[in-house]
């Protein structure tokens, strides 16, 4: 069955009370954005407190799809078939023939919903249930009848024009970007980070990305990895930003001069601090990283601790009490793990030191730091040595 | 300045093969399969590049089939040779050491119910004949050894192998990998015993996406392709023609000279190999002289893992290869390095550096300084 519009149903964002048409605004214009990539022509519109999509040209259905469920914001997808008034006859027949192709004569229950906004109507709702129900029960005596659980909720309602639908498609919900701001990612080749940035920008946050190249520890073939992933990504946050910075040098340091114990706390300082530098040029309100207790020796209670000591903006971690397979579960869902589980790891093993501290403390990490004479140099030259990357 | 090293992954297509490509592109770009003129002016050129390749190996003509490359090459003789002998026998004898697209197939053979004999090799990557000898049985029907091994540049027996074959049992098929060996040897089929040789083009500078295949014609051998029935039925689809002539050109280009060519190459190896051998912590796997292929040194540069020194020679424009470089995008140990006996050290820290016989003793020079000026530096960071 061919749809020529589809119903958006949006849910936290229609709570907003006076700031409402500012998040229905973002919406659209995020929709939008969606289907520019699509082929084929669309109108998308808000109409009294509902935003629909027209398809004005021929479209892929899968492809309209797999965009639209995308979208922040959106919390189902409706495809709808839209009828003139041409009385009742014309209507009983055109959600026969709707059902016929949607549902066939599988064997369901169902229940008719029906809603007249249009007042004039020649019947109310309560009677229009009653007699389309029957109506499609005559045509399919397969279907049976469930008003308090049915496995298909047939709206009808009747505006200007009629709407007719039944099948919701799920959308990720969350809120449209554009609506909470802008945060810096931390972004590495793993599995965790593209999950945590996906995770905060479904709540409207628009992203931008830090990425620590270690040449010659980290191939290219690793940066053109976390690219991929920054790209998966912005399929669903709009483009990233990707500041790819050489933190050979860095590290490197940080290697002749620390214990190796505290190697990766005292790296993670320093991305960190440089992360930090990157958002607060761009307005970032926050860094966002894909850190999750215990997993690893950097990621106990006191090394998140004593890390993030070093940021004077919030730094958020929205996978930070998930078990590693339900953070996989969300990378396959939104194809990033197919991309990190690619091989080309940073070679950065060469970094890890063989008994990492677990619980590092404050002062421990301070004092083996005032070693570090030349830290804000180097970090300084590796703020200048950044190569920035548009994800899209 | 940029020193390319990585020969044995690829080489750079001659100016003569890249001009007779474009013209097969642009000018005489017709299918050999249509009966037009343009079809049979480019007929012409793969019959030319048949004649030239047959007579390099002094076979016959119609011994020669094309194909896209090693790969196919290897599958086809393996895969092919296995389905048309199964009646006779299921057993086939290989090598620890063989490059995947052989070693894959024989995974896949092993599936389809053969059995597979995998021979092991000493330090220097050589099979031990006397094994080879008491391994063939009666229902042996593919022996396939490798000439060059990939990564380490061991030479087989292969004279000896042949002799060894036929003696035990005469019925069975000797296939040669001779993809790192064509070119750098002039090898005759017939003299050796071989009745199934793969060879690739694009490491002798031709393009890629173009090999052959020679099997003897008393051999059988069931297609693994399937379709229009160009090659006499043996590999359908459509000519290659760019790619065919291209390589009869390369093939041309490779044999002329060839002796001299070689034997630059080898004072080259052998001079690298001393400079790395004077090296502190710095073992060669390969074998100098005549003992090892003429192009292939393999280093292992102990303290350094290989990746961090391969990323850190491509920046200063030195181009070489951890492992082999077919495989280098799934970063596993590598059989043959193992099947030689190298400890973990090792194992972690050996490059490849294979030349061509355009390869100048300049590039080979900025390489070892690179090598020289790296690998202190690197070595700082020994993981503690």
């Amino acid at each position: 069955m061919e749809f020529k519009s589809f119903l958006i149903k949006y849910a936290e964002i229609g709570v907003k009370g006076k700031n409402k048409y500012l998040f229905e605004d973002a919406l659209v214009k995020q929709i939008n954005i969606a289907l520019k990539k699509v082929d084929g022509e669309f109108k998308v519109y808000r109409e009294v407190g509902r935003i629909y999509v027209d398809t004005l040209s021929e479209y892929d259905y899968d492809e309209v799809m797999d965009a639209l469920t995308k979208v922040f914001g959106v919390v189902g997808i409706c495809p709808l078939v839209q009828i003139e008034d041409n009385g009742w006859d014309d209507l009983k027949m055109q959600v026969i023939s709707y059902m016929e192709q949607v549902y066939g004569h599988k064997k369901i229950t169902f229940k008719v919903n029906a809603r007249r906004a249009r007042k004039n109507y020649p019947k109310n709702s309560v009677e229009i249930n009653m007699d389309m129900g029957e109506a499609v029960l005559d045509a399919f005596p397969e279907y049976s009848v469930d008003v308090h659980n049915p496995e298909v909720l047939l709206n009808i309602e009747i505006r200007t024009h009629i709407n007719i639908y039944s099948m919701t498609i799920p959308g990720p919900g969350g809120m449209p970007i554009g609506t909470a701001g802008k945060a810096m990612l931390l972004l590495s080749g793993g599995i965790d980070s593209p999950v945590a940035g996906y995770m905060i920008s479904k709540r409207g946050v628009q992203l931008e990305a830090t990425y620590f190249h270690a040449p010659p520890y980290t191939s290219e073939r690793a940066k053109q990895k976390v690219i991929d992933l920054a790209k998966q990504v912005s399929k669903y946050s709009g483009p990233i930003k990707v500041n790819v910075v050489n933190f050979t040098d860095v590290q490197v340091y940080i290697y002749e001069q620390c214990p190796h114990e505290e190697l990766t706390i005292i790296m993670k300082r320093a991305m960190f601090k440089i992360a930090e530098h990157f958002a607060k040029e761009s307005g970032c309100l926050g860094l966002v990283t894909g850190e999750s207790i215990g997993q690893v020796s950097s990621q106990t209670m006191q090394s998140l601790a004593v890390i993030n000591d070093v940021c004077t903006i919030p730094v958020y971690r929205p996978v930070v009490a998930f078990d590693k397979q339900d953070i996989i579960d969300i990378a396959i869902k939104i194809g990033t793990y197919d991309i990190s589980i690619q091989p080309f790891e940073d070679c950065c093993t060469t970094f890890v030191a063989k008994h990492p501290v677990t619980k590092p403390t404050l002062l421990g990490i301070e004092k083996s730091e005032r070693k570090l004479e030349k830290i804000d140099e180097l970090i300084k030259n590796a703020i200048e040595n950044t190569e920035v990357i548009i994800a899209e | 300045m940029e020193a390319y090293l990585d020969n044995s992954a690829t080489t750079k297509v001659s100016d003569g093969v890249r001009d007779i490509v474009v013209k097969t592109m642009t000018k005489d770009y017709g299918n050999p399969s249509s009966l037009h003129m343009k079809g049979i002016e480019a007929e012409k050129y793969l019959k030319e590049a048949r004649e030239i390749i047959a007579k390099s190996l002094k076979v016959q003509d119609k011994e020669i089939i094309f194909t896209s490359g090693g790969t196919e090459s290897n599958n086809m003789a393996l895969i092919g040779i296995a389905r048309a002998y199964k009646r006779s026998g299921k057993h086939i004898i290989t090598t620890a050491i063989e490059h995947a697209s052989v070693s894959a197939a024989m995974k896949y053979l092993e599936e389809e119910g053969f059995e597979v004999t995998y021979l092991n090799v000493d330090k220097s990557g050589r099979i031990d004949t006397e094994e080879l000898k008491n391994t063939i049985r009666e229902d042996t029907i593919i022996v396939s050894v490798m000439y060059v091994n990939n990564e380490i540049g061991a030479v087989e027996p292969i004279e000896e192998i042949g002799s060894i074959i036929k003696e035990k049992n005469p019925n069975t098929i000797f296939h040669v990998d001779a993809i790192q060996a064509f070119g750098k040897y002039k090898i005759l089929p017939r003299k050796l015993k071989i009745d199934a040789l793969s060879v690739s083009g694009h490491k002798i500078h031709g393009p890629k996406g173009v090999g052959f295949l020679y099997v003897a014609d008393k051999v059988k051998i069931k297609p693994i392709i399937f379709g229009g029935g160009q090659q006499r039925g043996m590999r359908s689809g459509t000519d290659n023609v760019p790619g065919i002539a291209g390589l009869g050109q390369a093939v041309k280009e490779a044999y002329t000279d060839m002796e001299t060519k070689v034997s630059v190459m080898t004072e080259l190896k052998d001079y690298l190999t001393d400079c790395f051998l004077e090296l502190e912590d710095v073992r060669v796997n390969s074998r100098k002289g005549t003992d090892g292929a003429p192009h292939i040194i393999s280093v292992s540069f102990i303290g350094v893992r290989s990746e961090v020194m391969l990323h850190a020679l491509e920046e200063k424009g030195v181009y070489v290869s951890s492992g082999s470089a077919c495989s280098s995008n799934k970063p596993s140990v590598s059989a043959t390095l193992k099947s030689i006996g190298l400890d973990k050290e090792a194992l972690d820290s050996t490059l490849r550096f294979s030349l061509s016989d355009t390869t100048t003793r300049e590039e080979t020079d900025y390489a070892l300084d690179m090598v020289k000026e790296l690998l202190p530096k690197l070595r700082v960071l020994r993981r503690k």
